[in-house]
């Protein structure tokens, strides 16, 4: 099923992934290496981690090999564009909930961007409809299911 | 006699008015996703976890338990009119069923696919409500090594039969099972992983993960690639309904299939692309009509859509008895249990046969519920693919979101979401499965507790494992899965040498 078509070289995406999966494996590693408390018989807090580095170590070393021979499947080239619009709409989210701007804005933020990386040009528009809809969310969370969402200056005005 | 009794208590309560109304939101959403492209019931499982921890557990399990079956039944729509499957399971489906709908036999191509769901359905439930007590007294003797035995065979099941390629499924597996490291210890309180992040002590959570993987992965993964492939839906042509010829070419693969679904389902191989795909190649052979396949043959929707659903039902065997998920969705359900302080295995039965038999109970009701939404509403859901995509996807996310930020809305939480999204968009991106690292995530510590449990009672000696018998016996399957794929893979070089 896979299009392995042998590539010249080694296949970039395989030596990245195999490269960063055993730095992770040295992170566990170290981290595992830290514990000071262990157990006198039965498994202490290490072994786990142990066996998960040792896992992680085998599927990166896998994963150079396989990056000299044919690599990952190679996909269609990818649309920067409505990437970015959507990583900066949750990124926007998140910024909004860290500074205290509330849900209501979050959320209109998130729905007008990520409408607007599937390619909508009425950005207006889809922010309206973020924004009603971040409220009709937040009034019924608060109301019915008695879930608090994050508050801003614009949440305070409903409770 | 006893499971009869047990069942019709079941019915008792899921017949209440307000777990009715649980079930019929369920196979109503679970419908509604099966039929979106993209969107499937692990996906919306995982989306409604964080809103209904507060609900009623057993109405939000059998909300659950719809989603599951729902999404089966409206996989096939997409399927059949759009040839996308919405999930891999109606991959089968898709092949013959789209060449139907071309033809003008689209409803009849609905109408198997139905009713086959129905029918599969109901016999694999029946079987999960028969199989299952008789499951729960071999498990009760179980002890914490043949448990970790089951859960490695898990992990090598689910990462080698989910995607096409071993070595993927099981990097998948292993960064799963690396987040599960994360948090505090349970027995010597020490706190691994964590990197001096409070937020972090406490484990990184299931719902979290699910939803970053398979919400924001998904919606990243389709708005890059959205100049692709445009979708084109086909209008149901002629009569909705099947004529007798139909009928009688759909009976015997509708059973087939399902003889294929269920048990394979109930193994810890699980999965519902394996026996939908037997399905189709025994119809195939089987058939009639042979020169028809490839070109509309009512028998390959038939046969496979009665294997995914009675796979479906399957999978819920070893969930329910043993606490083991062997598909993206009942990893999530899994999760759903566990928001409850719910454990499934043997001991849920024993403590609270009211829920577990309400959601077998209603598991019945929830298949005849979708039959009667599926066929004559068929048209409504057709029009559910007119939504525009941009607001679709809007909403999805507004939803991920939304449901991380009501059980925690810090900051690192929400970046964390942001962080598996984007992980899971590089993982579609590049062939990896997303569900063995969900499964880790939920097995790994359960597997290192049954372990510590095991060795402790050994008093450290390993050997523990091999000594039992069904350990022994279940670690065996687990090594001869995990390198079978590798020798069949050799297997087929020669065969493609050959040709």
């Amino acid at each position: 099923m896979t299009n392995a078509t042998p590539a010249r070289g080694a296949d970039r995406p395989a030596l990245i992934v195999g490269l960063l999966l055993l730095a992770l494996a040295g992170v566990v590693y170290y981290d595992a290496s830290q514990q000071t408390i262990t157990s006198n018989y039965g498994l202490g807090p290490t072994a786990m981690p142990l066996v998960a580095c040792a896992g992680l170590v085998i599927l990166g070393l896998t994963h150079l090999a396989v990056a000299f021979r044919g690599g990952l499947p190679k996909p269609d080239e990818a649309d920067r564009g409505a990437l970015l619009w959507i990583a900066g709409g949750l990124a926007g989210l998140i910024g909004c909930i860290a500074l205290g701007g509330g849900f209501v804005i979050a959320i209109t933020i998130l729905f007008a961007s990520t409408a607007r990386g599937f390619g909508r040009r009425a950005l207006a528009v889809d922010a309206a409809i973020g924004f009603v809809l971040g409220l009709v969310i937040f009034l019924v969370f608060a109301k019915l299911l008695t879930l608090l969402l994050p508050l801003g200056p614009l949440e305070r005005l409903f409770l | 006699m006893d499971t009869l009794l047990a069942l019709m208590n079941g019915f008792g309560v899921a017949l209440e008015p307000s777990k009715l109304l649980f079930c019929l939101v369920g196979v109503f959403l679970g419908t509604a996703v099966g039929v979106l492209p993209g969107i499937g019931p692990a996906l919306t499982v995982a989306l409604l976890l964080p809103v209904t921890f507060k609900l009623d557990p057993a109405g939000s399990l059998i909300m659950f338990a719809g989603i599951y079956y729902g999404g089966m039944y409206g996989g096939s729509t997409t399927a059949i009119l759009l040839n996308a499957p919405g999930e891999s399971a109606s991959l089968a489906t898709a092949l013959e069923g789209s060449k139907m709908a071309k033809a003008g036999r689209g409803g009849p191509a609905l109408a198997t696919a139905a009713i086959g769901s129905f029918v599969a359905g109901l016999i694999a439930t029946i079987g999960l409500a028969f199989l299952a007590p008789w499951l729960v007294e071999v498990a009760i003797k179980f002890g914490p090594w043949d448990y970790f035995a089951l859960m490695i065979l898990a992990f090598v099941t689910v990462s080698a039969t989910f995607g096409d390629s071993p070595l993927r499924g099981l990097t998948s597996l292993f960064l799963g099972i690396t987040l599960g490291l994360v948090g505090i210890d349970k027995l010597t309180g020490q706190a691994r992983l964590t990197f001096g992040v409070p937020e972090l002590l406490n484990g990184i959570e299931v719902t979290t993960l699910a939803v970053g993987l398979f919400a924001v992965g998904e919606a990243l993964y389709v708005a890059s690639k959205r100049f692709r492939d445009p979708e084109e839906i086909i209008p149901i042509k002629g009569s909705l309904w099947m004529s007798k010829q139909d009928w009688k070419r759909s009976w015997a693969p509708w059973l087939r299939g399902t003889a294929y679904g269920f048990p394979i389902g109930a193994l810890p191989a699980g999965g519902a692309e394996v026996p939908t795909f037997l399905s189709y190649s025994t119809e195939k052979r089987l058939c009639k009509y042979p020169e028809e396949f490839g070109k509309g043959a009512i028998e390959g929707v038939a046969g496979p859509e009665a294997a995914n659903n009675a796979s479906a039902a399957g999978t819920l065997v070893p969930l329910l008895t043993l606490g083991l998920p062997t598909s993206a969705t009942a990893a999530i359900m899994l999760a759903g249990f566990q928001q409850y302080g719910l454990n499934p295995g043997p001991l849920l039965f024993a403590e609270k046969p009211d829920l577990v038999w309400g959601l077998i109970a209603s598991l019945f009701i929830a298949n005849v519920m979708l039959v009667i939404l599926n066929l004559p509403l068929i048209g409504l859901w057709v029009k559910l693919l007119a939504v525009p995509q941009p607001w679709l996807y809007a909403g999805i996310l507004v939803f991920a979101t939304m449901g991380t930020m009501a059980v925690n809305a810090s900051p690192v939480e929400l970046g964390m979401l942001f962080l598996f999204g984007y992980l899971g968009y590089l993982m579609r991106r590049f062939d990896y499965p997303v569900a063995p690292m969900v499964v880790g995530l939920i097995l790994g510590p359960m597997a290192e507790a049954q372990l510590r449990r095991a060795l402790q009672i050994s008093l450290g000696d390993p050997m523990i494992l091999l000594e039992n018998p069904i350990s022994a016996t279940l670690l065996t399957i687990a090594a001869i899965a995990l390198v079978a794929p590798f020798v069949m893979k050799g297997l087929n070089r020669f065969k493609a040498a050959e040709d």
